[in-house]
């Protein structure tokens, strides 16, 4: 473990975790969403019984993964596919300060 | 002769490191030895006196000392590092060394890997030099400030040591991956504008084994000494192999 104590591997493990985090929980998002093609009330009343402060918690969970997983996706791409500079540490930096800056953003809206 | 002023206090005994160093096989255990503190000491001296002075049957590897042949590679304090040019101020702070072989090969006996494996994934990344002049033929120019003779100004510095190859989790996942050098040689050698087997040596560095299985750890790119970026060449390798599968070429 000691020698993978870098940004790189850091950036890697946040993208890995946040993905699987991501495709267990689409599984119940696209459950909750079947409920509206049985009825409306139904998806209604399963919306009502999630307004609690432990579901916006997981809901701010949710929202921190996206971002995580969306910045550091996009900064694979970047690596990879744009003309290669010493600027690995510096792209990881900025992936996690955007996913910082989502989570802090809505958990002011909440 | 000593040089110690009258009624001075006698110099205290050197302070010890305490090290812990791998003996035996795959299923060995580490062994713990007391060696001399000195100032300006390298990893390679503190297991060169070991051997010398507290165990002539330590096995280990070494040529050169300078950082050049790329021989002396061991596992450090769970990091591999080239144990020559690393001090032990850098890495034992605590004063104390956990010094193991290289880890994704197999161990010969104590700190010595068997590194057939990677060079052999050299050649199966067709890492040789085809060129299509003969003797008869004028050299070849290659201007050094042309985009290929850039892509490669670094990695054909490699030395071969083994680090990154250590350093990387795909290895371990998938040991048939080919590895950070083997894919940086390749790497250069598809910028050389004089080598003709291209296409060849795109095939040979795709599919399972190949470029693709890189995760983008950095790992080698992070721990080599030589500070090159096997990660660039391989995510070259990467756009070179997308688009020769885009071309039909491939």
């Amino acid at each position: 473990m000691r020698g993978r104590n870098h940004p790189g591997w850091w950036a890697f493990l946040v993208h890995r975790i946040s993905g699987i985090a991501l495709a267990l929980f689409l599984p119940l998002h696209f459950w909750a969403l079947g409920q509206a093609l049985e009825a409306a009330a139904k998806l209604e009343a399963f919306l009502r019984w999630t307004d609690q402060p432990l579901f916006h918690i997981g809901m701010w969970g949710l929202v921190v993964l996206l971002a995580a997983h969306l910045a550091g996706g996009l900064r694979v791409l970047a690596l990879e596919f744009l003309p290669w500079r010493d600027w690995h540490k510096t792209l990881a930096a900025v992936a996690a300060a955007f996913a910082l800056a989502a989570g802090l953003a809505f958990a002011l809206a909440l | 002769m000593s040089r110690r002023e009258k009624g001075a206090a006698p110099p205290s005994d050197p302070p010890q490191l305490l090290v812990r160093v791998w003996r035996g096989h795959a299923d060995g255990e580490f062994q713990p030895f007391e060696v001399p503190r000195h100032a300006t000491q390298t990893v390679l001296d503190v297991v060169m006196h070991i051997q010398r002075s507290l165990d002539a049957t330590l096995a280990y590897r070494y040529a050169c000392r300078v950082g050049m042949c790329g021989s002396c590679a061991m596992t450090v304090n769970g990091v591999p590092r080239w144990t020559c040019r690393t001090h032990v101020d850098k890495v034992a702070g605590d004063g104390r060394l956990e010094i193991a072989p290289l880890s994704n090969l197999p161990v010969i006996r104590d700190l010595v890997a068997d590194m057939r494996e990677f060079f052999d994934k050299w050649a199966r990344s067709r890492g040789r030099f085809d060129g299509g002049n003969t003797r008869h033929d004028e050299f070849a120019r290659v201007a050094p400030a042309s985009t290929e003779r850039q892509q490669v100004e670094s990695g054909i510095e490699c030395i071969g040591c083994g680090v990154c190859y250590s350093a990387c989790d795909s290895v371990a996942w998938n040991p048939d991956y080919l590895g950070p050098a083997a894919l940086l040689r390749a790497w250069t050698l598809v910028n050389d504008v004089r080598d003709t087997a291209g296409l060849e040596r795109l095939r040979a560095v795709s599919g399972d084994a190949g470029c693709a299985s890189c995760h983008t750890h950095l790992s080698c790119t992070e721990r080599c000494p030589k500070q090159l970026s096997p990660t660039a060449g391989i995510a070259g390798l990467k756009r070179a192999v997308a688009l020769a599968a885009l071309k039909g070429t491939l």
